[in-house]
């Protein structure tokens, strides 16, 4: 049976229990589901906001190709990602990932292969809006991102 | 047969304009000639794509690296390493 991944990205928030439940309905052959939520930090008070911004259409391509990667790989049984995009306040959710196996470790790996590739490889970008008003910077691309994705290979 | 191209977060703003179509010259085979034909099209061009080796680029929605040959593309992105998650 091909598993399909659900790919989203959207302006408005997520529900992550809404999403666990539609991966789960009627199923009894999950064990294990395991989510990542990243929500947007104030970095200490410096930060009044992310802009989001993404490539309409590549980023939920690339979101859909990292996902059936996944799938593959871990033998998942279900595997949903959400990515928002727009300005994002401090305290509120950017992205969610939740993936689902018969056995936890499958579910811990397939979320965060999901999570180390997409951060590196879907095209979204930050934009940080400063706290005094100033117009903020683009945020840099961290090499340990880079590691994190690489430790998969 | 023109190109589209399309531009995102910083590489976007420095040239000025988020897509256009333009004619590319024969000789512009790779990504690498298209980066270095852009150079030459004006200051801003140039200040977006000075470090041309972090410019990540996708030839119809699929990221490729900057010895692939542009032939065939009926979009080009250019952007920044991306940064979500």
């Amino acid at each position: 049976m091909t598993v399909v991944p659900t790919i989203r990205v959207q302006s408005a928030d997520f529900d992550l229990q809404a999403e666990i439940d539609a991966l789960t309905a009627g199923r009894r052959d999950i064990g294990a589901v395991v989510t990542f939520t990243g929500l947007c930090r104030d970095e200490q008070g410096q930060l009044s906001a992310l802009e989001l911004e993404h490539y309409p259409g590549m980023a939920e391509a690339e979101m859909r190709r990292i996902a059936e990667l996944a799938i593959e790989r871990f033998s998942l049984l279900g595997l949903t990602a959400v990515h928002r995009y727009g300005k994002i306040l401090p305290g509120e959710n950017i992205v969610l990932v939740v993936a689902a196996a018969p056995h936890r470790q499958a579910a811990f790996d397939g979320a965060g292969f999901m999570m180390d590739f997409l951060k590196t490889s879907a095209p979204f970008w930050k934009k940080e809006h400063a706290a005094d008003g100033s117009q903020g910077d683009w945020v840099a691309a961290k090499d340990a991102d880079d590691r994190a994705r690489d430790k998969w290979r | 047969m023109s190109t589209k191209l399309v531009y995102f977060a910083w590489v976007r703003e420095r040239i000025g304009k988020p897509e256009e179509e333009l004619d590319l010259p024969a000789g512009v085979v790779t990504v690498r000639d298209l980066l270095n034909h852009l150079k030459s099209l004006g200051e801003e061009y140039e200040n977006a794509l000075q470090y041309s080796d972090v410019i990540r680029v996708a030839i119809n929605q699929e990221h490729v690296e900057h010895d692939e040959k542009i032939a065939g593309a009926r979009e080009i992105g250019i952007f920044p390493p991306m940064t979500g998650g």
